[in-house]
């Protein structure tokens, strides 16, 4: 089962707990709404609709209210701290929390003691966290955009409010900036920078780009890079290639965002409906390619797809696909 | 170089210098009120990074003349803003970033400062977007903020906590100012 970690605007929300779904653009926690309109919430939901796609079980959320005071943060950690190590998940993404290099190590602590080592993401405070812990590497994907590139190239800064000047801010060095963070080990395994153009890297160098389509006015929206996060986790949940996830994710958000045509005023709700129609397409077009790449197979499956999924079902008319893992 | 210029008394490198103490406090946003406070008294302070030995990952601290000290105490205590410890400066501390970027969508207009965006329509300056950033406070700050006008909208100083909260005051000082060009 996926797992979400983040918080949510409101400082009277109690930690809560429980399985996630979506209605009515509001996700839904143990009988608790919260609107989706940025951050965890907008994570959230594009996890639930990418996992719904795929016929995914309920993600498993864990939220708190936190207005940046850090007290709702803290009591999650220390939730976390006391119970992650008893629990069964095969994905953990962890979102907006309040920094704290302290807390962050407890919890990393905490989840060596699964049984079974889940794949672990990070976005947000948290991956500024773990950053600055030293335990980048225990990660499986950070989800940065180039400003927080920037701030895990630069060793000494603690937040990117601290980048120094030399190492700038600009997309077009983005590929110096990746090498420049797995040097100092400040990088997950995989990165997924996203941009102008977003950037598949690991610690050997850049695997692969995507920059089509191309909607300029996303960069103004909040939420986007929280949709791209959110479907990734879900991809990487239902079995997929950490870096194909990345890369499919990538794609998908970019489709969505293009059929939502965005303005600057465009709030990430509008992308976030256009995700399973986005995701179908680009899906389709990977499982094309894949039966390309294994032309003269009698079955047609995709069983060389990296990804290794395939459809078993589609009802075009409800938007739904059940996607299983090959045999 | 002149015979005599190594006569004359150097210029005190502002990095360098030992008289210089840091105030720390419990939460950014006391940080923000420190600050508020003690500009509008007229003290020479400077908003900076925490040095390593007491950072925990979103920290702004109040670099200050320690000759000042108990001045600048006085006036803190009686806006009711009390820093948690007072130690002097050994090492240089952190800058905060102080470079905007402007990018300008023909109907809206969208300041960057650090890791923070904020997003106006020209013509209303109605703040449609905010985004960037990673503390909690983000999406309080956007869903308090997000369909406001500039002159109308809570600003970040005052219910921002964090540091991307204050980059976002940063990013919503050169916005207004650009509006008033």
């Amino acid at each position: 089962m996926l797992a979400i970690v983040g918080t949510v605007p409101d400082q009277k929300f109690s930690l809560t707990t429980g399985k996630v779904t979506l209605k009515d653009d509001e996700i839904c926690i143990k009988g608790k709404r919260v609107h989706v309109n940025r951050g965890t919430p907008a994570l959230l939901a594009a996890a639930v609709k990418t996992g719904e796609m795929l016929g995914q079980s309920e993600l498993f959320g864990y939220l708190v209210g936190d207005i940046g005071l850090g007290e709702g943060s803290r009591n999650l950690y220390e939730y976390l701290n006391k119970n992650l190590g008893r629990s069964e998940y095969s994905t953990i993404t962890f979102h907006y929390l309040q920094p704290d290099v302290d807390w962050h190590n407890r919890v990393l602590f905490a989840i060596k003691e699964m049984a079974k080592q889940p794949v672990l993401i990070a976005d947000a405070g948290f991956m500024y966290a773990a950053k600055m812990s030293g335990h980048a590497a225990a990660y499986d994907l950070f989800t940065p955009d180039a400003g927080e590139l920037a701030f895990l190239a630069d060793e000494t800064a603690p937040h990117p409010f601290y980048t120094r000047g030399f190492i700038l801010q600009d997309e077009k060095r983005v590929p110096d900036l990746i090498k420049r963070a797995y040097v100092h080990k400040n990088a997950s395994r995989f990165l997924l920078v996203k941009g102008e153009k977003d950037y598949l890297a690991d610690e050997d160098g850049i695997k692969a780009t995507v920059d089509s389509p191309a909607c300029e006015t996303m960069e103004a929206m909040g939420g986007t890079g929280d949709t791209l996060t959110g479907i990734a986790a879900a991809l990487i949940e239902s079995g997929m290639e950490i870096g194909k996830a990345a890369i499919i994710a990538a794609k998908a958000n970019r489709l969505a965002g293009y059929y939502a045509r965005p303005t600057p005023a465009t709030q990430v709700i509008e992308i976030i409906r256009q995700i399973p129609g986005a995701l179908e397409e680009i899906l389709l077009e990977e499982e094309k390619m894949c039966k390309r790449s294994i032309s003269g197979s009698s079955s047609g499956r995709p069983l060389s797809c990296k990804h290794n999924l395939r459809c078993v079902h589609h009802d075009r008319n409800r938007y739904t696909w059940f996607w299983q893992i090959a045999a | 170089m002149s015979f005599f210029e190594f006569l004359k008394p150097k210029k005190k490198s502002q990095e360098s210098a030992q008289d210089r103490g840091i105030l720390v406090f419990e939460h950014t946003s006391e940080v923000i009120r420190a600050e508020s406070v003690l500009k509008a008294s007229g003290r020479k302070i400077r908003v900076m990074g925490p040095p390593p030995e007491i950072q925990s990952g979103c920290d702004l601290v109040i670099e200050f003349p320690l000759i000042e000290e108990l001045k600048i105490i006085r006036t803190l205590k009686e806006a009711g803003v009390v820093p948690r410890k007072i130690v002097p400066v050994n090492s240089p501390l952190l800058k905060p970033v102080n470079l905007f970027h402007i990018k300008d969508f023909g109907q809206h207009l969208m300041v960057r400062a650090a890791n923070m965006k904020l997003t106006i329509d020209k013509d209303t300056k109605i703040i449609v977007n905010i985004s960037g950033g990673g503390c909690p406070d983000v999406p309080y700050l956007a869903q308090e903020m997000v369909g406001q006008s500039l002159s109308e909208a809570p600003k970040p100083r005052e219910i921002g906590h964090t540091l991307c909260g204050y980059a976002l005051q940063l990013a919503y000082e050169e916005m207004t100012r650009r509006c008033l060009l």
